[in-house]
């Protein structure tokens, strides 16, 4: 084969190689959203963070603004503590509340973000006071189940 | 008594004989890597081992590839129907195939299509006295043959691996997009939302290369140590086919129980 025909082959077959790592890049993966560009941290407790896992999306109003950077154990509450990678590019008031929630009846779980009125705004190293931990089925089913027996109860105490 | 001897003297030969083996390989491993300044001064040589290792095994990667994502559109719907999140279509067909279907199946085709065929140059070269002949003229064989084979088929297999996922893609898209009707918009949002690219992608691409590492080192020795006889060529490359196959399978669970511990 001609050197030069050679040449064009290979190099048309590498530039495809390169063309397809960056459509895996960019379209099917999630590069070109939010990854990059500057963070800031800010923890947060919980009573229990269900089935969290690092790198679950953080949201306010349902638009993906920070990502759950580290998850830990305080050993001296008996909490979980919960560090959030926020895009600096958007600020949120000091009393700003974070809850745990899950996407759809069996999706993934994140923190959504309910901002406050405070004037002043969360920096980095800041900690949310007012969180709310994840709904155990166990336990809601249990409440549920407890509630319909104290119906009954007071239902059937006139009739005595 | 004397059967029982023979049969674990015989064992004990074949095992001893795996790891001389095991030896001699890593020692070629090392010597190829010693070798490849050479090669990469006269880039025209890598250059036409590209083609041969990576451009010419690209039909059968793309057509695999688009079958692969296809069967993977139909069957995946067919069982995320069921629970009616047939919305998760593209989580399933790109996750499956980033991470491992991608490496892997493109590292098989690639053992068979691309390894078998350096086995059986080099064998060939072997068994007509080629590598000797270039040895009497001060020609380092390592440095001039083998060296630029594998550094060709070395940076092949990470693009053809990307080719295959990217075509598979493309391919459950036909099927669970074009021809099924799943919503086109979640299935690229629920995609791009679940595949990370340093923890999905950027580890598939770390896998092709290591698989692609492998496969080009076991053909290369097989081919190099072949005996020199059409015989012996015809076995090595039926080794080779077979060896790689099981190594790329093998190294693939060391490195998933590395890489995907449900961080």
């Amino acid at each position: 084969m001609q050197r030069a025909t050679l040449d064009i082959w290979v190099g048309a077959f590498v530039i495809a190689g390169l063309a397809a790592v960056l459509f895996l890049a960019l379209k099917v993966g999630n590069m070109a959203g939010f990854n990059t560009g500057q963070t800031y941290a800010v923890s947060a407790r919980f009573g229990n963070i269900g089935g969290l896992k690092r790198r679950a999306p953080v949201k306010s109003s349902g638009v993906v603004v920070g990502r759950v950077d580290d998850i830990g154990f305080d050993n001296q509450t008996y909490e979980a503590n919960v560090t959030l990678a926020l895009d600096s590019r958007y600020r949120f008031p000091a009393d700003t509340s974070a809850a745990i929630m899950t996407s759809g009846l069996l999706g993934e779980q994140y923190i959504a973000l309910e901002a406050g009125g405070d004037k002043k705004m969360l920096k980095d190293g800041d900690k949310l006071k007012l969180t709310q931990g994840a709904v155990v089925l166990e336990n809601l089913i249990g409440q549920f189940l407890y509630n319909k027996a104290g119906e009954k109860g007071t239902e059937e105490k006139p009739a005595q | 008594m004397e059967a029982v001897i023979r049969s674990v003297r015989g064992l004990g030969h074949r095992i001893v004989n795996v790891v001389q083996r095991m030896g001699v390989a890593a020692r070629f491993f090392v010597l190829t890597l010693l070798h490849s300044g050479p090669s990469f001064r006269r880039f025209q040589l890598i250059l036409h081992e590209i083609y041969s290792a990576g451009v010419l095994s690209l039909i059968i990667i793309l057509v695999s590839g688009l079958f692969v994502g296809m069967v993977l559109g139909l069957q995946g719907y067919e069982t995320l129907q069921t629970y009616g999140s047939s919305d998760a279509l593209g989580i399933l067909v790109a996750l499956s195939l980033v991470r491992e279907l991608g490496p892997v199946v493109a590292a098989l085709l690639f053992a068979s299509r691309a390894g078998s065929a350096i086995t059986a140059e080099i064998g060939l070269m072997r068994a007509t006295e080629q590598i000797e002949a270039m040895e009497m003229m001060a020609v380092d064989p390592i440095a001039r043959v083998v060296a630029p084979r594998f550094w060709g088929a070395v940076i092949s297999m990470p693009l053809l691996a990307a080719l295959f996922s990217a075509m598979g893609i493309f391919g459950g898209y036909l099927v669970g997009v074009v021809m099924i009707g799943v919503d086109e918009g979640s299935f690229w949002s629920q995609m791009q939302a679940a595949v990370d690219v340093k923890n999905d992608i950027l580890n598939g691409v770390f896998k092709s290369f290591v698989f692609g590492v492998a496969v080009t080192v076991i053909a290369l020795f097989e081919g190099y140590d072949a005996p020199p006889t059409a015989e012996g060529v015809s076995r090595a490359t039926t080794r080779t086919v077979v060896t790689s196959s099981l190594a790329i399978l093998g190294l693939d669970f060391i490195l998933t129980a590395f890489m995907f511990r449900g961080v």
